[in-house]
């Protein structure tokens, strides 16, 4: 319901704005627009993967027992979420994997992808670990729970639902950030549409399939964690 | 058994909770109960006993052996005993049979189908059937203090440690977990109980731990202590308490 009136509202602008639409000329790129949403859709995919295992073990760096541990997962997270992606992207891909002869542009680019957000999720977690009151873990204390399985049986199911909403607006978030890895010399969607732009003489056709293509996969996404958060749902 | 302190201290920050306390029960006492007023020292007297906390300084011994102040030892410790607090604190996420399910499974390593017949069994005695799998956020509170009291009791604790179980009840709810402890005390359960519920530790108890301002005033069996309170302090404080009841 709300998309039909989202469209026709977008339809109206866009007809009252005197651009003569030319999808002819962006229509014999569709292949390579294919390809494009491709390798966007593969990158991100591994990045989340690994932004949340990364996110995960951060979180567990800076609430651990020794000291050194804390202020290395404590340095990690605030300088990666301090300085822009654009110049870590640039920086680890023509100077660190150049030093270290790695060659493989997309290997790189979603290890950098994953790590950004990785730093983000990892406060995200910590804050979702952190708000589970001191009683519940007295209570696992009291049932003879060791650390581990305070852990696993009373912190992390509870904070999963904590965790979620935030998680989920992160993922998005890697989903377009994923745009930016054009400038190590990877073809994902906006650059090819970028290129497909400047081939067939257009300047905005590309964009709109671009938008629709990105919430092709940002909204079921959402919605599938609307329903995750639906299933943890219990009263407190 | 028999329930000994020497010197013991737990500092929060810069405020002492428990400032030297010792005291000694005989040596068959069952059920005992500390009593004294609110920020007196019982709730953290009560977790030292338990091994939930460690002193700073100062040990406790249970029948001659005393307690480990490490962190293993205290764990190994803590699983032979079963808690009960003023707040519940139930694990929301699982129903009422999985919180007592979980750590019969888990710390003392029965069978799904051993952990369930166990749970069933106490939930029934205590009056929670067809509660079974509800959450705790669909029981009353003292349906929750009961659930909590058959997870506390689940794995066949050598003593069951209660922390007010019945302070943040309606005088209907207090009765019904009363009724549950008292059973426990007669049928034979080693309990140590901190409360303010008066008439019922003179009904239960057989020796009361008094403490104030994190030392140990009085400790005496509860004959005694309820009829010729030694110091002054428990004279007013039973006083106080039974003024209006």
């Amino acid at each position: 319901m709300l998309l039909v009136l989202v469209s026709a509202a977008a339809y109206a602008l866009f007809a009252s704005v005197h651009y003569r639409w030319n999808w002819s000329g962006v229509w014999k790129y569709r292949q390579q627009f294919g390809i494009g949403w491709l390798t966007t859709l593969g990158i991100s995919l591994a990045a989340m993967l690994m932004s949340v295992l990364f996110g995960f073990v951060l979180m567990l760096g800076r609430r651990a027992r020794w000291e050194p541990v804390r202020m290395f997962s404590g340095a990690v997270v605030e300088i990666v979420r301090g300085s822009p992606l654009l110049v870590q992207l640039l920086v680890g891909y023509y100077i660190v994997a150049n030093a270290l002869r790695i060659d493989m542009p997309l290997l790189v680019g979603l290890l950098l992808l994953g790590a950004f957000h990785a730093a983000y999720l990892a406060e995200i977690f910590r804050g979702a670990v952190e708000s589970i009151g001191a009683s519940q873990l007295e209570a696992a204390r009291a049932v003879g729970f060791d650390r581990q399985q305070t852990y696993r049986f009373v912190i992390i199911p509870q904070a999963l639902r904590r965790a979620l909403p935030g998680t989920t607006g992160q993922l998005v978030s890697l989903l377009k950030d994923s745009s930016l890895l054009s400038v190590i010399g990877i073809e994902e969607l906006v650059q090819k549409v970028k290129i497909m732009n400047s081939a067939s003489y257009t300047a905005l056709e590309g964009y709109v399939p671009l938008a629709l293509a990105y919430l092709v996969v940002t909204l079921p996404l959402s919605h599938l964690a609307r329903r995750l958060e639906g299933r943890f749902a219990y009263e407190t | 058994m028999k329930l000994e302190t020497h010197a013991v201290t737990k500092r929060y920050g810069a405020h002492a909770a428990l400032d030297g306390a010792s005291f000694a029960t005989g040596d068959s006492a069952r059920v005992i109960a500390l009593l004294g007023p609110s920020g007196g020292g019982k709730s953290t007297l009560l977790r030292v006993l338990g091994c939930l906390l460690v002193p700073d300084e100062g040990h406790v011994s249970i029948d001659a052996r005393t307690l480990p102040h490490d962190e293993d030892g205290a764990l190994t410790e803590r699983r032979g005993n079963g808690f009960v607090f003023q707040g519940y604190n139930l694990f929301p996420h699982l129903t009422a049979l999985q919180n007592i399910t979980l750590p019969l499974k888990e710390v003392h390593g029965m069978s799904e189908s051993e952990a369930a017949q166990r749970a069933l069994e106490l939930l029934h005695r205590l009056g929670l059937e067809s509660h079974e799998h509800k959450r705790p956020s669909q029981l009353s509170g003292g349906q929750q203090q009961r659930a909590a009291i058959a997870r506390a009791l689940a794995p066949k604790p050598r003593l069951l440690l209660l922390d007010e179980p019945t302070s943040a009840l309606d005088p209907v709810m207090t009765g019904e977990v009363l009724d549950v402890i008292r059973e426990l005390a007669e049928a034979g359960q080693s309990i140590i109980l901190a409360t303010h519920e008066i008439s019922f530790a003179r009904k239960v108890a057989d020796w009361v731990v008094f403490l104030a301002a994190g030392k140990v005033q009085e400790s005496s069996s509860a004959a005694q202590f309820f009829t010729k309170p030694q110091t002054e302090l428990a004279q007013q404080y039973l006083e106080g308490l039974s003024k209006y009841r």
